[in-house]
């Protein structure tokens, strides 16, 4: 480790927390902090343009089907609403579904992963069975069916999808522990004394940590995903609400009549998707010691 | 008259994402008929590569350069098909997993039994009675009915016996064995070498026996190439090497050794630090970070192997400061 | 000397469970049966053995790292295997391992400094000029601190397992074939490091290994073992000198001496066949399946090693072995 600031003279180290070390690993990652900024710039666009902006989602402004010009950057769709302040709300409502589902299934998922894997036997048997039952349940039926109860507010939503999604994320993790719990690194601990916790909480979970970030940022596109398809079975957020996922579902029709209406939302949404990737890229090489070529 | 097997500065090269790593560095040994060549070194000293590579069984990637010549003819740049009427014909391979060479879908039977038809057209009872019988001369009890056993229905020791029967079938002129004992416990690798020096006794093939462990090529080799760091850097007679090296690092392992005619509780002589990362190779010699005995001159330049003695030869500006010199003096 | 720890009857049977969803237990791996021995005040003993002996499940038994079947293992007055794993906390700090693997038994994502606070944090005994310490006692440069252990070559990382080990100033240490992974010349160094910090931190010593080598070097008091049993206990210079067990006899004999005259001139047993399953050992004497020893008995004499398990007891030689014929033969 090259960049480590080692001085003469003994004592004068300055031990690192694995804080730190993670930090400036990252920051080596250009391509994952070029994203961390451009992921930045998209919510601050998002929040502060929807603010900015003269019209508001719910506005209905009397030039209807125009393409985008001056008065409306990203054009208007048929009622009159317009297109630039329709996007901006839909990419707050869809961010933040896709991040709650995100953090839900992978916080929820490591959990009941790491104790199904570390306790193994009649507790991995349960949960993991448990797991197959919500797998095998049809997603986006139980979804929509308790969408329906929750009103349609996005985070009901983001708490549906995410805990229908953490039983995949504790399959994998719960792979990973076993062949982790095997390690003789665990048993060192064990000869040390640790508890149970602190082996699967310093041990077990951050050499999952790879597996489990790659989860999470597909999780981010499976949450605007999964909302997008509950918006177009009318369960997810609904009108006069909006999101990325529902502006594109609303456009489908129109591609080619006003193909606005459709590439400015599906922009937006490979944006996001592309971002997060790459920070969850940039994180996976950070937290993993081994890595230490510097890639982009 | 030629040797057997001659290599010449044979080099190999792996390009790595981390650069190129020059696991072979100049290497020229000669191998007579019917001699026991021991070859040893540790982790990361070129030595099995270096076999490898006379076979032509590097991953493409490498880049190999020099010359291995087999009863004169060149084997290096030659196809894949050609090489491998040498493989098993005349040149057999031993490795150290026999799993690697043992097929575990085909009986032990079968897998002897293809490698006698392999080079030569005999009939099938021929080649199943030769298959016995080299079972028989390996050491393997009840040989027809274990003909009958698949490899996972066999120990260790009785696989790596079975891929030695595999190895001599063809009546090889060099058998290379590349740690073939060193997965193995201390009362099998006495029985897999007995085999093996039985394998040399019926066949009078000549026998490259590359390992890290010095007591197995204190008893089954007649000469010895120290390598380190991908350079030959001492060979010679195993009694002269043995007890007259001339080379620190041969010297200082040698000191280092735990060793089970020792006093009890005799204390070892270390050799400071450890082997260098090929990617990053001191500059002139690669034993100059370790060796006691280092020089300016030892920066400068990398020693060529100096004639010390008849057929002895060490890579060392100061080998004459070894004469009668003990491990102890010179480590500590 | 006072005894710290003593070993009584000490059991371990892992079942074998069928295949399938029911599991049904079909039998069980007789890993360790009645292991009984004591551990003196900064002594060394070596426990020495093949691979399936149970030595290595002996350690993690007196450490209870694994529940025992039966026996019990006395520290400070205290059965240990009675104790659940809150009780045993404070006495980890008393009774520490060193693992085999250097690259297993780290984190691979926790720096060096973590890896030697572990210990203490977990017994609140944090300090960071602790840690530091620690690393220049086994001989690591404090200033590696935040480096990770795959910046580190083998004999380095096992010298960062000893500091973890050494971090809670334990009395005993349990080495389980601490050298085994390393490389020749890097085995000297850390084997010396042990020796010193035995004599200035007067520790106790259970060092497991499978080479009689090393233990010699090591080892006040060596007990071999075989299937699960001790099969002879002795003072290391009694065992070498004066072996009583026809399987401490094989085992010296196969142990390679770097030296090729005496290597050479040897007398060398070669067992026969492999060691029988642990699931279903033979009866009576559980050697006798390769025992050269019980090939040359009388009808009537077999009859003995097959129907009477042998006592561990001295039968004349000065030190218990588990022979009914034992009879002390000089190996070296």
């Amino acid at each position: 480790m090259s960049e480590t600031k080692e001085r003469p003279g003994m004592g004068e180290i300055k031990e690192r927390t694995q804080f730190q070390i993670v930090r400036t690993r990252f920051l080596r990652h250009r391509l994952a902090v070029g994203s961390l900024i451009a992921f930045g710039l998209i919510v601050l666009i998002a929040y502060g343009g929807a603010a900015l902006w003269k019209y508001s989602h719910t506005d209905i402004t009397p030039d209807n089907s125009q393409p985008p010009s001056l008065a409306h950057p990203f054009g208007t769709d048929s009622i009159g609403h317009d297109g630039l302040a329709q996007v901006l709300r839909g990419m707050q409502q869809s961010i933040k579904i896709a991040l709650l589902v995100a953090l839900i299934a992978t916080g929820v998922g490591t959990a009941w992963g790491a104790v199904a894997g570390y306790f193994g036997r009649h507790v991995d048997n349960l949960l993991m069975r448990l797991a197959d039952l919500v797998i095998i349940l049809p997603a986006i039926a139980v979804a929509a069916a308790m969408a329906a109860v929750g009103g349609g507010s996005w985070w009901s939503i983001a708490l549906i999808i995410g805990s229908l999604a953490s039983a995949s994320v504790s399959r994998v993790i719960r792979g990973v522990v076993l062949s982790l719990r095997e390690q003789d690194f665990i048993e060192a601990a064990k000869a040390l004394g640790a508890s149970d916790l602190r082996i699967i909480t310093r041990h077990l979970v951050p050499n999952a940590l790879g597996p489990l970030i790659v989860n999470a940022t597909i999780l981010v596109a499976v949450g605007i995903l999964a909302e997008t398809a509950l918006s177009f079975l009318g369960f997810g957020v609904r009108t006069p609400d909006i999101s990325l996922g529902l502006l594109i579902n609303q456009a489908e029709g129109a591609v080619n009549t006003r193909p606005w209406l459709f590439y400015f939302p599906g922009v937006f949404i490979i944006l996001i998707a592309l971002t997060i990737n790459f920070i969850g890229d940039g994180l996976r090489d950070a937290f993993d010691p081994r890595q230490t070529r510097m890639r982009r | 008259m030629t040797s057997l097997l001659e290599v010449e500065n044979l080099r190999v090269d792996f390009p790595t994402e981390d650069g190129v790593i020059t696991a072979v560095r100049g290497v020229s040994y000669t191998l007579e008929r019917g001699e026991a060549l021991g070859i040893v070194g540790e982790s990361g000293s070129g030595k099995s590569v270096t076999s490898l590579a006379i076979l032509g069984l590097l991953p493409r990637t490498a880049r190999v350069s020099g010359s291995v010549r087999f009863e004169g003819s060149e084997l290096l740049g030659r196809s894949d098909n050609e090489l491998s009427s040498y493989r098993g014909r005349h040149i057999a391979m031993i490795f150290q997993d026999p799993l690697a060479s043992l097929n575990p879908v085909y009986t032990i039977g079968d897998q002897i039994i293809e490698a006698v038809l392999a080079h030569r057209d005999v009939g099938k009872d021929a080649a199943r009675r030769r298959a016995l019988e080299l079972l028989d001369i390996v050491g393997i009890p009840h040989a027809a009915q274990r003909m009958h056993n698949y490899p996972h229905e066999m120990s260790g020791g009785m696989k790596q016996r079975v891929v030695i029967a595999i190895a001599m079938a063809n009546d090889p002129d060099v058998i290379i064995a590349d740690e073939p004992t060193t997965a193995l416990d201390v009362t099998v690798q006495a029985q897999v070498l007995e085999a093996l020096e039985a394998a040399r006794e019926a066949t009078g093939a000549a026998l490259v026996l590359i390992t890290h462990d010095l007591g197995v090529i204190a008893g089954h080799a007649d000469r010895l190439c120290v390598m380190y760091a991908g350079r030959l850097v001492e060979q010679g007679t195993v009694e002269e090497v043995f007890y007259t090296p001339r080379m620190p690092y041969t010297l200082g392992l040698l000191g280092s050794l735990p060793r089970i005619d020792a006093r009890t509780h005799e204390r070892l002589t270390p050799i400071v630090g450890a082997p260098p990362s090929l990617l990053d190779l001191p500059s002139g010699c690669p034993f100059r970070p370790r060796c006691p005995l280092a020089q300016p001159i030892c920066a400068a330049e990398e020693p060529a192997l100096f004639g010390v003695g008849k057929g002895h030869s060490a890579a060392c500006h100061f080998h004459e400061k070894l004469i009668n010199a003990a491990a102890r003096e010179i480590f500590q | 000397m006072t005894t710290v720890l003593e070993v009584r009857g000490l059991v371990k049977h892992f079942p074998v469970r069928s295949r399938g969803v029911i599991k049904r237990r079909v039998g069980d791996v007789h890993a360790v049966c009645g292991v009984s021995f004591d551990l003196a005040e900064q002594e060394t003993l070596g426990l020495v053995g093949e691979s399936g002996c149970g030595k290595t499940t002996t350690a993690r038994l007196l450490l209870n790292l694994i529940p025992a079947t039966a026996g019990s293992v006395h520290y400070g007055g205290r059965d240990l295997l009675k104790l659940s794993r809150s009780q045993m906390r404070p006495l980890r700090r008393d009774l520490q391992i060193v693992f085999q693997d250097p690259f297993a038994s780290l984190d691979p994502r926790m720096t060096v400094a973590e890896l030697i606070a572990e210990p203490l944090r977990i017994h609140s005994l944090f300090e960071t000029k602790k840690v530091r310490e620690l690393m220049r006692q086994v001989g690591l440069n404090p200033e590696h601190a935040n480096r990770f252990p795959h910046e580190f070559s083998g004999g380095q990382r096992q010298r960062i397992g000893i500091a973890r080990a050494l971090a809670l100033r334990p009395k005993v240490l349990l080495l389980d074939e601490p050298v085994s992974a390393l490389d020749v010349s890097i085995r000297a160094g850390v084997i010396n490091l042990l020796a010193d910090l035995q004599e200035s931190l007067g520790l106790s010593y259970i060092f497991v290994s499978h080479d009689l080598s090393v233990i010699r070097h090591v080892a006040d008091r060596v007990a071999v073992m075989y299937l699960g049993k001790i099969v002879e206990l002795a003072p290391t210079d009694a065992l070498f000198n004066r072996a009583a067990h026809p399987y401490t006899q094989a085992l010296i004999s196969a142990i390679p001496v770097p030296d090729p005259h005496k290597e050479r001139e040897r007398r060398r047993i070669i067992l026969a066949g492999d060691v029988p399953s642990p699931v279903d050992p033979p009866s009576g004497c559980r050697f006798r399946t390769r025992c050269p020893k019980f090939a040359t008995l009388t009808a009537q004499e077999k009859q003995r090693c097959v129907n009477d398990v042998p006592a561990l007891q001295d039968r004349g030689q000065g030190h218990p072995s588990a022979c009914h014929y034992a009879e002390a033969v000089r190996m070296l």
